[in-house]
C-alpha cells in the first residue's frame, strides 16, 4: 500500500493519471516532486489508470514526480485545540502555528437519518433586529445571504461572527480576497472572538482544487463540535465561488454541463453541504449562514436559484440593508412565539407598514400628492430605517421590540398602528406621544 | 434480501462518482440488484447498462473506498419492494429500509451498506381466509385478509402469476407473521407454490392485475377552494405544482396530504429539505384525521429521500412510493401519491446520464426524460378490480423549475401528461396570498365541484379584472371608467375572499365540498349582479365592507346561526346596491 509511483502518464489541468494497483476510490495521495509536495484524490478508476485531483493543481508537475496513497480519504484532525485556529483550504495551518496533532475525522461523512431530527426549538440571537425580530434564525437553520458584488456582505458576517450567542463559530472562505481574509482576522482577533473560532480560508490565489474543501471541512469540525454538544454556527463566504469551483472543474473533467456551465449534480452537492444542519436531540447543532452573491443580481441564476430550494429561506442584502421584503426566515414562527408576546404582532404590523411607505414613496416619485397619513408614513419609513434597518447598530432583542414601540408611537395615534389593544396597553411607551403627528 | 446459494458474481474494474463498471461471467440482468463487496459492508447496486461482458451499476451508497478488483454479488432479482400488512404508518427511505429502525440500529447518522426488511417480521397478524380448498383464483385475487388499522388488508395472489392456479392449501384463521406461508396453489403446469402475507415486487413496473382502467370522473375534495372550485383533481387523476422557491409547494402538499378525501396517503419526500419532512413525521401522527377520528399517520406512509441522502435512491423513492400505491389500490382504496419533488427526481437521472456519458438533451436531461416522467404519471389512475371494487391512484408531483420558469424540460414534459395544472407563482406568493396558485395560468380537465358555466363566468370576470388592474397602473384611477373600476373590485372581491384561504384557520382552513356550492354560489351571485354606485370611492368602500363580511363569514363553521346571519347580512347589502329593477 505504501508503494511509490513514478510515471505519470496524463496531466490535463489538474487532474493526473498513473497506472496503480490496490487503490480506493476517493483515497487521498501525496504527490512529490523536488521540494514540493500537494495533496490529491483519487476521483476515477478504470482498470489500473487512476485518476487523481491535485489540490495544488496541476502546473509544474513533472511526469515523474512520486505518487504514494495514503490509504484513507480526505480526514481532518479535530480537538478542541483547533480553536482559534486558521487552515487553508487543504487543512494546513495559515497562522503559522504548527499542524494540529489530534485524530482525524472523515470529512463528508454519511448525512443524518431524518427520523432522528427534531423540530426546531432555539433562536440563534445575533444582536441585528433585521435578523433577530423580523427573520430570527434558528438553530439548526442553514440560509444565504443573497448579495451582489460590493455589498458589505463579508463585514455582515463578521459582526455575526462576533454577535451571536452560540458556542463555536467556523467561518469558511472561498475565494476570499486576500484583504477580505485579512478584515476577518483582525476584526476577530480585536473583538476576542478568535478563541472561540476556527477559520477554514481559501483566498482567490490560491489554487482551486482547494476551494472545493473548505465547506466539508468546515461542516465535518461543526460536526464534531455539536456532537460534543455545542451549539455551533457556521458561516461560508462566497459560496458562489464554491460553485464557480465546482463548475471550473467539471468542465475540465469534461463533463457534460447542464445550465450555464454548472454541472448537473449543483442542486444535491449544494444539498450535501446545507443539510449537515442539524439540531441533535441529545447534544448540540450546527446553524448555517452562507454568503451566495448573485451575479447580475438576478436570483434566477442557477447558484442563488438552487440554494433557495434547499435552504431554509434568505436574507437579502442590498444598499447596504437587510431588505424586509424577500428576506425570509421559514423557521422563525417555531420560535418567535416564545420570545415575547409582542414579537410576531410588531414584527408583522412594522412590515406592513413599511410596505406602505414604499408605495407612499412611489407615489411620490410618480408626483402624486400625499395625504397626511402618507407624511406620517414617510416619517415611520424614515425612523425604521435609521433606528432598525442600519447593520451598525447593535440591539438585542427586547431593546429592539421595545424600539418599534417607541417608532410607533412617534409616528402614529395607537389607533392607527392596528396594533391589538391588548399589546398596545401593555406595551405603549408612556402617554407622552399621544396625539402627536 | 434472500439468499441463494447459486449467486453469481462479478469484478469491479472501474469506478467513477456512484457508478462501477463490473466485469461478469454468469449470465446478468438490466435493472438486476447487486452488491458490492467493500470490507465487511455490502452496498446495494442496481445494473444500468450491459456492454459485452461489462456492465454498468449505479450504487445506491457513497463508493468512496471501493476499489479495482472489489467482487460484486447479483442477486438475479430486480429492486424491488415488499408488499404487506404493516406498510402503513411507516418512514421509509428510497429503498424501503424503516428509517425509525434504522436510527434505533445506527443513532444519528445514515450509515452505508445497513439494510433493514421494510416488514417487520416479528409482528403478528390476524389472518382470516376467504378462500377454501378447489377454489380458483388469479393475480391479485384476496386469499383472505389481516385488519390493519383502518383497512381490512388484502392478501391477494402475487401479481405477476399468469393463469388460473387452484387452491390446495388454505390456513385456517391464524395468528402469524408476514412470512408464514397461508396458502399453497397448484398453478396451470400443476406444480405447487406459496403464498405468504407479504409479496415482491418490481418497483419500475406497474402493477396491471386488474379487469379495466376507468376514467377519472370522480371528485378527490381537497378541501382547498380554489383547487376544488377552479383546478379540481379527480381520484385516479394526476396533476402537478410548479412553483419558484418559497411559492409554497410543499405546503400546498402538506395541506393536502391531511385533508384529501382519499383512504391512504403517499408521500413521497424527494430530494428535498429534511426539516419539511420532520415536520410532518412529528406532527402527523398528533393530528386526527377528521374522516375517521383516529391519528392521521393510521392511513400515512412516508418514503424519506431527502436532498442529501443518496442520489440514486431518490431516483427510486418515486418509484417505491407508487409502487405501494399501486398496492393499495388493488385493495379497492383510493390512494393519493405525493412527490416533492420531481424535478430532484429528474436530476437524479440527469446526473446518471452525466456519469453513463449519455448524448444530452435540453439542459442535460436525458433524452429519455419525457418518456419517463410519461409513464410515471400513467401509473396513476381508477380500476377496477376482478371482484368489481373500485381503486384508485392520484398522483401529485411537485415541480421545482430552475429559476422558477415553467419553459424548462422537466414542467414541460409533465404538462404535457397530467390532467390538472397548478401553478405556483412567486408574485402571488410576495403578496401573501395563500394558496399562491395563479388563477389565470392554472388549468384542470377534470369536472369541478360547482357548475362549469359559473366556474367559466368567474373567471372571465378575473381575467378582466387584472386587465383593467393593468390599465390603471397608466392611467391611475382617475382615468378608469367606473364599470370597469367595479369589475376589478368584483375579482378583486372574489381573490380576496374565495380563491384566497387561511391555511391555518380551523374553519377557513377547510371548505368541505357542501360548502364550497353553497359558497361559491353567493359569491357567484354578487359577481354577476349588475351593482350602482355613484363614485368609485363609493365603490370601494362597499366591497372593503363585504370583503370584510364575507372574510368573516368564511371564518364562521357552516352549522352555525351565525354563519346563516352573516350571510343574511352580507346578501342584503349587496341588494341594496343592485341597479333598480332587478331581483336577487
Amino acid at each position: 500500500m505504501q508503494t511509490r509511483y513514478h510515471g505519470i502518464e496524463n496531466i490535463i489541468g489538474n487532474v493526473l493519471m498513473l497506472r496503480a494497483k490496490d487503490v480506493g476510490y476517493g483515497d487521498l495521495a501525496e504527490v512529490r516532486y523536488e521540494d514540493e509536495v500537494s495533496l490529491a484524490q483519487v476521483i476515477q478508476l478504470d482498470d489500473d489508470k487512476v485518476f487523481l485531483q491535485v489540490f495544488s493543481g496541476g502546473r509544474g508537475i513533472p511526469t515523474d514526480a512520486t505518487v504514494r496513497f495514503l490509504g484513507h480519504g480526505l480526514n481532518v484532525p479535530f480537538s478542541e485545540e483547533l480553536l482559534g485556529r486558521i487552515f487553508d483550504g487543504s487543512g494546513r495551518p495559515r497562522d503559522g502555528r504548527p499542524e494540529l496533532d489530534a485524530d482525524p475525522v472523515g470529512v463528508a461523512g454519511p448525512s443524518v437519518n431524518p427520523a432522528q431530527r427534531i423540530i426546531p426549538r432555539d433562536m440563534v440571537r445575533t444582536g441585528i433586529p433585521m435578523i433577530d425580530v423580523f427573520n430570527t434564525l434558528v438553530q439548526s437553520q442553514k440560509l444565504p445571504i443573497f448579495s451582489v458584488a460590493g455589498e458589505p456582505y463579508n463585514p455582515l458576517l463578521a459582526r455575526i461572527a462576533l454577535q451571536a450567542e452560540v458556542d463555536v463559530i467556523v467561518l469558511g472562505g472561498m475565494g476570499l480576497k486576500y484583504d477580505d481574509y485579512l478584515t476577518f482576522r483582525e476584526t476577530l482577533e480585536e473583538a476576542g472572538s478568535l478563541s472561540r473560532t476556527v477559520m477554514y480560508v481559501h483566498t482567490a490565489a490560491d489554487p482551486t482544487v482547494e476551494c472545493l474543501f473548505v465547506p466539508d471541512l468546515c461542516l465535518a469540525v461543526a460536526e464534531q463540535f455539536a456532537l460534543q454538544n455545542k451549539q455551533v454556527l457556521v458561516l461560508l463566504t462566497d459560496m458562489t465561488n464554491y460553485a464557480d469551483a465546482m463548475k471550473e472543474i467539471a468542465i475540465t473533467m469534461e463533463k457534460i454541463p447542464s445550465n450555464r456551465g454548472y454541472p448537473g449534480d449543483l442542486y444535491s452537492q449544494l444539498a450535501a453541504r446545507y443539510e449537515k444542519a442539524v439540531d441533535f436531540a441529545t447534544a448540540g447543532s450546527i446553524t448555517i449562514l452562507a454568503v451566495t452573491t448573485m451575479p447580475g443580481d438576478d436570483v434566477t441564476h442557477p447558484v442563488p436559484d438552487n440554494t433557495g430550494y434547499i435552504t431554509e429561506g434568505q436574507f437579502y442584502l442590498r444598499n447596504g440593508r437587510i431588505e424586509p421584503f424577500g428576506s425570509l426566515s421559514r423557521l422563525k414562527q417555531f420560535v418567535n412565539d416564545k420570545t415575547r408576546d409582542d414579537h410576531r404582532k410588531i414584527m408583522d404590523r412594522m412590515i406592513q407598514l413599511y410596505a406602505s411607505y414604499r408605495s407612499t414613496e412611489e407615489k411620490r416619485s410618480m408626483g402624486f400628492r400625499l395625504t397626511e397619513w402618507d407624511h406620517k408614513l414617510v416619517k415611520y419609513g424614515k425612523r425604521f430605517e435609521s433606528d432598525l434597518m442600519d447593520l451598525e447598530k447593535t440591539i438585542h432583542l427586547e431593546e429592539a421590540l421595545d424600539s418599534c414601540w417607541q417608532i410607533l408611537a412617534d409616528c402614529f395615534d395607537k389607533d392607527e398602528t392596528g396594533m391589538p389593544s391588548d399589546l398596545i396597553q401593555q406595551f405603549w411607551p408612556g402617554e407622552r406621544s399621544e396625539g402627536r403627528g | 434480501m434472500t439468499d441463494s446459494p447459486t449467486l453469481s458474481t462479478g469484478t469491479i474494474d472501474g469506478v467513477n462518482g456512484n457508478l462501477i463498471r463490473v466485469t461478469f461471467d454468469q449470465p446478468v440482468r438490466l435493472n438486476e440488484v447487486g452488491y458490492a463487496r467493500l470490507h465487511d459492508k455490502r452496498l446495494k447496486a442496481e445494473i444500468v447498462r450491459i456492454r459485452g461482458k461489462q456492465c454498468w451499476l449505479q450504487v445506491f451508497e457513497d463508493t468512496a473506498g471501493i476499489r479495482v478488483g472489489d467482487v460484486v454479488e447479483f442477486t438475479t432479482e430486480l429492486l424491488s419492494v415488499e408488499l404487506g400488512p404493516g406498510l402503513l404508518t411507516s418512514i421509509y427511505d428510497g429503498l424501503q429500509n424503516p428509517l425509525p429502525q434504522l436510527a434505533e440500529k445506527c443513532g444519528y447518522f445514515l450509515e452505508r451498506g445497513e439494510y433493514i426488511d421494510g416488514l417487520d417480521r416479528e409482528k403478528k397478524w390476524e389472518f382470516t381466509p376467504s378462500v377454501k380448498a378447489g377454489d380458483t383464483v388469479y393475480a391479485g385475487d384476496a386469499v383472505g385478509t389481516v385488519p390493519e388499522g383502518l383497512f381490512t388488508h388484502r392478501i391477494m395472489v402475487p401479481f405477476g402469476w399468469r393463469g388460473a392456479y387452484t387452491v390446495e392449501e388454505i390456513s385456517e384463521p391464524l395468528t402469524c407473521t408476514v412470512d408464514t406461508v397461508i396458502a399453497k396453489v397448484k398453478d396451470p403446469q400443476g406444480e405447487l407454490r406459496e403464498i405468504r402475507l407479504y409479496q415482491n415486487w418490481p418497483v419500475k413496473k406497474a402493477i396491471q392485475a386488474y379487469e379495466e382502467r376507468l376514467r377519472p370522473t370522480e371528485n378527490m375534495t381537497t378541501q382547498v377552494r380554489i383547487l376544488d372550485t377552479f383546478f379540481p383533481v379527480a381520484r385516479g387523476g394526476t396533476y402537478c405544482i410548479p412553483g419558484p422557491f418559497g411559492a409554497g409547494k410543499t405546503v400546498l402538499q402538506q395541506i393536502t396530504s391531511r385533508r384529501a378525501d382519499v383512504d391512504v396517503v403517499i408521500i413521497a419526500a424527494c430530494g428535498e429539505r429534511a426539516g419539511e419532512v420532520v415536520e410532518t413525521l412529528r406532527e402527523f401522527p398528533e393530528l386526527e384525521d377528521p374522516r375517521t377520528g383516529r391519528s392521521l399517520m393510521e392511513r400515512t406512509l412516508i418514503i424519506c429521500n431527502t436532498s442529501s441522502m443518496p442520489v440514486a435512491s431518490r431516483e427510486a423513492s418515486v418509484y417505491t412510493a407508487v409502487t405501494i400505491a399501486e398496492y393499495y389500490r388493488q385493495m379497492g382504496l383510493h390512494v393519493l401519491m405525493l412527490a416533492d419533488s420531481t424535478s430532484r427526481w429528474a436530476q437524479a437521472l440527469r446526473e446518471l446520464s452525466g456519469r453513463l456519458e449519455e448524448i444530452p438533451g435540453e439542459e442535460a436531461f436525458p433524452a429519455y426524460l419525457e418518456s419517463v416522467i410519461a409513464s410515471f404519471y400513467e401509473r396513476g389512475g381508477v380500476v377496477r378490480l376482478r371482484d368489481g371494487s373500485v381503486g384508485s391512484v392520484t398522483i401529485g408531483g411537485s415541480v421545482s423549475p430552475a429559476g422558477g420558469n415553467f419553459e424548462e424540460p422537466v414542467t414541460q414534459s409533465t404538462l404535457k401528461v397530467v390532467g390538472a395544472f397548478h401553478g405556483l407563482s412567486r408574485e402571488r406568493s410576495d403578496q401573501r396570498r395563500y394558496p399562491a396558485v395563479d388563477p389565470l395560468e392554472s388549468w384542470s380537465k377534470y369536472p369541478s365541484l360547482v357548475d362549469v358555466n359559473k366556474v367559466d363566468e368567474s373567471r372571465k370576470i378575473l381575467r378582466a379584472g387584472r386587465e383593467v388592474e393593468q390599465m390603471m397602473k397608466v392611467v391611475g384611477e382617475e382615468g378608469t371608467a367606473l364599470q370597469d373600476f367595479i369589475t376589478y373590485l368584483k375579482a378583486d372581491f372574489l381573490d380576496e375572499v374565495y380563491l384566497q384561504q387561511d391555511a391555518f384557520h380551523d374553519v377557513d382552513g377547510s371548505t368541505s365540498a357542501d360548502r364550497q356550492k353553497h359558497v361559491f354560489s353567493v359569491i357567484h351571485a354578487i359577481l354577476t349582479a349588475d351593482l350602482n354606485f355613484k363614485s368609485r370611492d363609493e365603490a370601494r368602500r362597499t366591497f372593503i365592507q363585504w370583503q370584510q363580511l364575507a372574510k368573516d363569514w368564511n371564518r364562521m363553521p357552516m352549522e352555525s346561526d351565525a354563519f346563516k346571519q352573516q350571510e343574511a347580512k352580507l346578501t342584503a347589502s349587496v341588494n341594496d346596491r343592485r341597479a333598480s329593477g332587478e331581483e336577487n
